[in-house]
């Protein structure tokens, strides 16, 4: 079994990882020299149903997590670094026992220019249930499938700030591949995604990318305007026969995507748009996000707010590549308490406008005491037919409850 | 000549002929003009706030303003405390006639956020301090009526009832009382939409700044209706310390630590 080449890489991508951690381990002695802050957390997720796949894990699954930030400025703030290592630890999912270095980036301020050099996160877009124009960073799915959570991405970064607006220049040198839960974890593809990625370019994770994008504000009208040339973040998948059965293995293509996102503020409307245009992958194919955000300001005189965010996901990608919301709307809410302890829920349902497929999510957090924040996410499936892109989580409802100690 | 002693006898005339409405204004003004001129300012704030039951918590911020000629200024707060909420920064441009501008900067997605500026009203950090309480004062924003002199602890000031013209003011009224002395507020009520008493903030600690300057050392705002209150202390203030509009754009909240 040990000269099999996939448990080979397996062994190799876990010494990597506990170098990681090593390093990790060696830097926490600065922590008493400079301006450092962070959190520790606990998080337990909980499971309501039985796995598809009798090598899941059922019911229960605790993880900790530990995210440090360095930070140090000098030259009157126009020069800095910044140096945020993240690691994750799972009692059930090998492959969500993870470390990362979010950031490690050297920015320089000038009048009319940035540059930023290192490993680094960018975010780009306006709509909240999905993120389609967001490119630069890698999904760090393991961390949570709402695919917020990212791994930090090599970057030259030039940013020319003109009265014509921001004008971004990337250079990407090097890919970072998607995290998959392992054979262990729960929200995973049925089969699994094996670990060994396949490319379309011969430089496979080698490869340099580049991406541009212009953003500017016209009165209430955020715009922006983006195009990306490189490695696809987002894999298509292929089944093969790995040594202990069918798998999956990503596949990315070297592709060119624009992207343009806008949203006009107009009191207490944000109407909100998102869409891209993608070639390389397959067919050509476009998507878009599109819709409002209504807030409530002061619901019957009290200090809450509620927010009611309607969006319409779609993508005219073919059947060959199985998108989950290829035309679904997103209904949801957002109250703000607007209290001392800054207690927030988020809840939606992102319906398929052609099937009876419904996905339930709610998160709330709230702050306890100065230090300990308490954050609550549940996510439900329905409705869910066997053809579905979704159908292999369809057991993976899941009740999850983190604590984490900010400092 | 003759024509010249006429108006001289006329100007006592024409003072008292002044309505409210303009001594209110003239006030205003006045209080506007003494403040013009400081280019830029930034200052460290701490917020406790208290609840009925006498609980505390803190709040750290920095705060930048950078005057605006002919619109409203444009400010920058970056907030320390508690943990959770380090490197989360507001950016606002205000504006005298239109809504304002305002973004929010998210660290942990990097996210900058365009919100609206309808939440005037709402609280700031969870405190008892509203936005708009703590936002630029641009004389145009407001309808003044001048009522009476009268000292606050020993201190003579103008009392005057200002009326919010903007839009999504939680208040339908202020009671000012202007120190005569420094032109800045030191003392307010506030009255909410029902036209009820709502707070009462009171401004203390005063100090010159490059000679002109007048700027609170401490702000205590205590609402009525909860029994909650937020004590606001200002330190390290810093004037003209040529800050630009680049240390207000989008890109300046993502450096914002």
């Amino acid at each position: 079994m040990i000269n099999d080449p996939s448990s080979e890489m397996k062994i190799k991508s876990r010494l990597k990882r506990s170098l990681l951690v090593w390093l990790f381990i060696a830097f926490m002695p600065l922590a008493n020299a400079g301006d450092w802050s962070g959190h520790i957390a606990t998080e337990y997720r909980w499971f309501v149903e039985s796995a598809l796949d009798a090598e899941q894990f059922n019911g229960g699954s605790t993880s900790f997590s530990a995210e440090l930030e360095y930070f140090h400025s000098w030259n009157n703030g126009k020069d800095s670094v910044a140096f945020v290592p993240y690691v994750r630890w799972d009692e059930r999912d090998a492959e969500r026992t993870h470390a990362d270095v979010r950031e490690l980036i050297w920015q320089h301020i000038s009048r009319d220019w940035e540059l930023q050099l290192g490993i680094g996160k960018v975010y780009w877009g306006v709509a909240e249930s999905q993120h389609l124009v967001d490119i630069i960073n890698q999904t760090d799915l393991v961390e949570n499938i709402d695919g917020e959570a990212k791994l930090g991405q090599p970057m030259i970064n030039l940013s020319f700030i003109k009265d014509w607006g921001v004008f971004d220049l990337f250079i990407l040198p090097g890919f970072r591949e998607r995290t998959f839960p392992g054979q262990d974890g729960r929200s995973r593809s049925i089969p699994e995604v094996e670990e060994q990625a396949a490319y379309e370019s011969g430089a496979e994770n080698k490869h340099v990318d580049y991406a541009m994008r212009w953003s500017q504000t016209y009165g209430d009208w955020d715009v922006g305007l983006s195009h990306f040339y490189g490695t696809s973040r987002e894999p298509r998948f292929i089944p093969s026969m790995g040594p202990s059965g069918l798998v999956l293995t990503p596949f990315y293509d070297i592709i060119n995507q624009t992207g343009v996102d806008v949203q006009a503020t107009l009191d207490e409307w944000l109407w909100k748009f998102e869409v891209i245009h993608r070639s390389g992958q397959g067919e050509t194919f476009n998507a878009l996000t599109t819709g409002f955000e209504y807030t409530f300001v002061g619901v019957n005189d009290s200090a809450v707010d509620f927010g009611v965010i309607v969006e319409h996901l779609y993508d005219n990608r073919g059947s060959d590549i199985p998108v989950a919301f290829d035309n679904d709307l997103f209904v949801g809410g957002r109250f703000a308490f607007n209290d001392a302890d800054s207690s927030e829920i988020l809840f939606g349902v992102i319906s398929d406008l052609q099937s009876n497929a419904r996905f339930y999510n709610l998160e709330a957090s709230r702050r306890i005491g100065d230090a300990l924040v308490l954050t609550v996410e549940a996510r439900f499936l329905s409705g869910i037919a066997p053809s579905d892109p979704l159908a292999s989580v369809q057991h993976d409802d899941v009740i999850q409850i983190e604590l984490a100690h900010h400092f | 000549m003759k024509k010249y002693i006429l108006l001289l006898l006329l100007l006592p005339i024409l003072a008292v002929a002044q309505t409210p409405e303009e001594r209110g204004l003239e006030i205003a003004i006045e209080a506007d003009k003494r403040d013009l001129g400081f280019s830029d300012s930034s200052s460290q704030l701490v917020m406790v706030l208290k609840n009925a039951r006498g609980d505390m918590s803190v709040r750290k911020m920095l705060s930048k303003t950078l005057e605006v000629e002919g619109d409203g200024d444009k400010g920058l707060t970056i907030f320390n405390e508690p943990a959770d909420v380090k490197g989360t920064a507001f950016l606002s441009f205000t504006h005298i006639q239109e809504a304002d501008d305002q973004w929010l900067y998210l660290p942990a997605l990097k996210r900058v956020k365009r919100i609206s500026s309808k939440n005037k009203s709402g609280p700031f950090m969870g405190s008892e301090f509203a936005f708009e309480d703590l936002s630029s004062r641009e004389v145009e924003k407001y309808t003044y009526l001048y009522i009476k002199d009268e000292q606050v602890d020993g201190e003579d000031a103008f009392v005057m009832e200002i009326r919010p013209t903007y839009k999504y003011s939680g208040y339908t009224r202020s009671i000012v009382w202007m120190s005569k002395e420094k032109y800045q507020p030191i003392k307010v009520e506030y009255y909410d939409r029902k036209n009820a008493l709502l707070k009462t903030m009171r401004a203390m600690g005063f100090k010159k700044f490059l000679g002109k300057y007048w700027r609170a050392g401490e702000m205590l705002m205590v609402n009525h209706q909860t029994k909650k209150e937020t004590h606001l202390t200002f330190s390290n203030y810093q004037f003209k310390s040529g800050l630009t509009l680049r240390d207000f754009d989008k890109n300046s909240l993502k450096r914002s630590r």
